[in-house]
């Protein structure tokens, strides 16, 4: 604990004074490590890349370019590649980020949303809206995902935004109980009491006091949401269930490199399989640094007050 | 003139899995603009639920409050949060017991003592701002432009307790509960804490209620004093008569046990020996009678009812009080 410094002695020594607020304090002060920014760069890059792949170099990700060689590992021309199909493989790749990122990102903010936002109300306000939210949680998270989503995706179609939706909505269950955990170990404490004795009204107590309080592990567990939704996202395109050929997505990717991995003469090609996977690889270990670090980042324990 | 606030017969009861515990049982008690009234008695007698009850701040589910509690001609027992909101801050406010966890972690002071003033006073940001560094002054907090911008980690206990008065005092509330505001300081910031709602209690001439457990700290800085035990009201008077004249041997016991600077060294620290009783099932006659050096059958058997004595705004609730009975569980002489 800093202790107080006295007005009258803080200018012999400035730079003391000064240093024990900023450096004990402030959590922006600690250091978060390389790693973390080679990681978060990597997230950052991958980002931009899907973001600007139109206005960048590529060429079409679906155009079957009949002079280039077809099948072929890394050259000049193509640095990842060509497929059997006479595709760019790295262009693929970058095409297929999108998907990734899109259903990613997008299906973990749909979960947040409906998962998240009733968690703070029933675990702030208990009674019987809490009770019946919980029980439908645990029966959704009973729920086989993946055959739920086969025999959804079957029945509705398999265009980006719908994916992205029916993803969100099954991720939502698992949101609501983390969310909902987090917000109950600060409900009860004494400065959200403090706050309602102020006069602050439940939303404002939801906002203002509960929120910031669970923001590392809002954060942190929606990194770690994107990992696992993009890992579903690739299941489905490796069972022909995301978006549809010749649309590029990594699982997709994979789906079709996996039946010229042991091919015959000619038509063995490992390269289809190896750079998808290790797009994939490389965007999750990311992911899933980046949340760990941020965790223990903004983690202020009781030993901090 | 009609007092600030009225409580009348105030009882609050838990449903628990083992029963109904009465944490209250029915309290009255009135207190004017301006003065300062003290709730005394030790952990489990139910002075936090009372002071709780008064502001309405339990929860509603598996608590049952009857009686009436009356802040200026109205009824706010019971009343809908929407309601009490409106009081909450601007006419009531509270001081918690303990300041490491009454200020959030992760706010800076700033932002924590400018919400209510931006909530109830509607002020914008520059004049939010400007009222909570006059209001850091007020409590003593030293380079208050400095603490503004820090967060309650970087505070001490004492700094943390002031700032807590500064947000509660915030938008001149009229009746302000201190509930043991000084739990887990050191004896010397006590001393200043106290002082300083007192100084601020007599500036603002609000109505202060004062809980603690501690009759030294009540002997000075309030004019009426309420003990209580057991979720009763043992003993009330005015703090002169209650020092002078007490009759509850409860309240001799709690002065008893209040360590004096004046005792030598090593002076063994008195208790009062055994524990509050179980509220779930409490005994049939007086709630003290089990640990009463005074006690007699008549104690196990009823209960003695809050009676007036000869002097004025003096009552008690026990049958043979302090100078009519002798002790009769073997040791001799008194305080």
């Amino acid at each position: 604990m800093t202790d107080i410094i006295s007005p009258d002695i803080a200018p012999l020594m400035p730079g003391m004074a000064a240093s024990s607020i900023d450096a004990e304090g402030d959590p922006t002060q600690k250091k978060l490590g390389v790693f973390f920014w080679i990681c978060a760069s990597w997230i950052v890059f991958v980002i931009l890349l899907a973001i600007f792949a139109k206005v960048l170099p590529f060429p079409n990700p679906t155009f079957q370019n009949y002079s280039a060689p077809q099948n072929a590992g890394p050259a000049l021309g193509h640095l990842l590649g060509t497929d059997d199909l006479n595709r760019d493989i790295l262009s693929r790749l970058v095409y297929g980020a999108r998907v990734s990122l899109v259903v990613g990102f997008g299906g973990a903010a749909i979960g947040m949303i409906i998962g998240g936002i009733p968690a703070m109300i029933s675990a702030y306000r208990r009674g019987r809206t809490d009770t019946f939210l919980n029980t439908t949680s645990y029966v959704l998270l009973a729920f086989p995902v993946i055959v739920a989503l086969i025999v959804i995706i079957d029945f509705w179609g398999r265009s980006l935004p719908k994916i992205t939706l029916i993803i969100g909505l099954f991720s939502a269950p698992l949101i609501y109980r983390v969310i909902r955990a987090s917000t109950l170990s600060y409900a009860t404490r004494d400065f959200v009491l403090a706050a309602k004795a102020l006069g602050a009204s439940d939303r404002r107590i939801l906002a203002r006091e509960i929120l910031p309080n669970i923001m590392p592990t809002v954060v942190s567990f929606g990194l770690i949401a994107v990992a696992t939704i993009i890992v579903l996202e690739g299941t489905l395109a490796f069972l022909g269930l995301s978006v549809a050929p010749p649309t590029p997505s990594w699982g997709n990717m994979l789906d079709e490199g996996s039946t010229l991995l042991s091919g015959g003469a000619g038509q063995n090609n490992p390269w289809l399989v190896i750079f998808p996977a290790a797009a994939m690889f490389l965007l999750l270990i990311t992911l899933n640094v980046v949340a760990d670090k941020l965790r223990s980042h903004f983690d202020v324990t009781e030993i901090k007050l | 003139m009609s007092p600030l606030l009225d409580v009348t017969d105030l009882r609050v009861t838990f449903a628990t899995p083992r029963g109904d515990v009465k944490a209250v049982q029915g309290v009255s008690l009135s207190l004017e603009q301006g003065k300062t009234l003290g709730i005394v008695g030790e952990s489990g007698s139910g002075k936090t639920v009372l002071s709780r009850a008064i502001m309405g701040l339990l929860p509603l589910q598996g608590v049952t409050q009857t009686g009436s509690v009356i802040y200026e001609g109205d009824e706010i027992l019971n009343a809908p949060n929407a309601r009490l909101r409106r009081l909450w801050g601007t006419h009531i406010a509270m001081v918690f017991q303990d300041p490491m966890t009454s200020l959030n972690p992760v706010l800076r002071i700033g932002q924590q003592i400018t919400e209510p003033l931006k909530i109830h006073l509607k002020l914008d940001r520059a004049e939010a701002r400007e009222t909570a560094i006059s209001l850091l002054t007020q409590v003593g907090i030293p380079s208050p432009i400095e603490r503004y911008d820090a967060y309650p980690s970087q505070l001490s206990g004492g700094m943390r307790q002031r700032v807590m008065i500064a947000i509660a005092l915030a938008c001149a509330p009229r009746l302000l509960m201190a509930d043991e505001p000084t739990t887990g300081l050191d004896v010397t910031v006590q001393a200043q804490i106290l002082d300083l709602l007192a100084t601020l209690q007599r500036d603002r001439q609000m109505g202060m209620i004062l809980v603690t457990h501690d009759l030294g700290v009540v002997a000075t800085r309030t004019d009426e004093i309420i003990v209580m035990y057991a979720g009763n009201v043992v003993e009330r008077a005015p703090t002169d008569v209650l020092f002078s004249r007490m009759a509850m041997p409860y309240t001799e016991a709690l002065l008893r046990s209040t360590p004096r600077i004046a005792n030598p060294s090593h002076t063994r620290l008195l208790t009062i020996e055994g524990r509050p009783p179980d509220l779930s099932s409490p005994p049939p006659g007086c709630p003290f009678a089990p640990r009463c050096p005074y006690v007699q059958d008549k104690c196990r058997e009823a209960k003695p009812p809050l009676t007036p004595s000869a002097v004025p705004g003096h009552s008690y609730a026990c049958w043979f009080p302090l100078g009519s009975g002798t002790r009769t569980d073997g040791k001799v002489g008194v305080a």
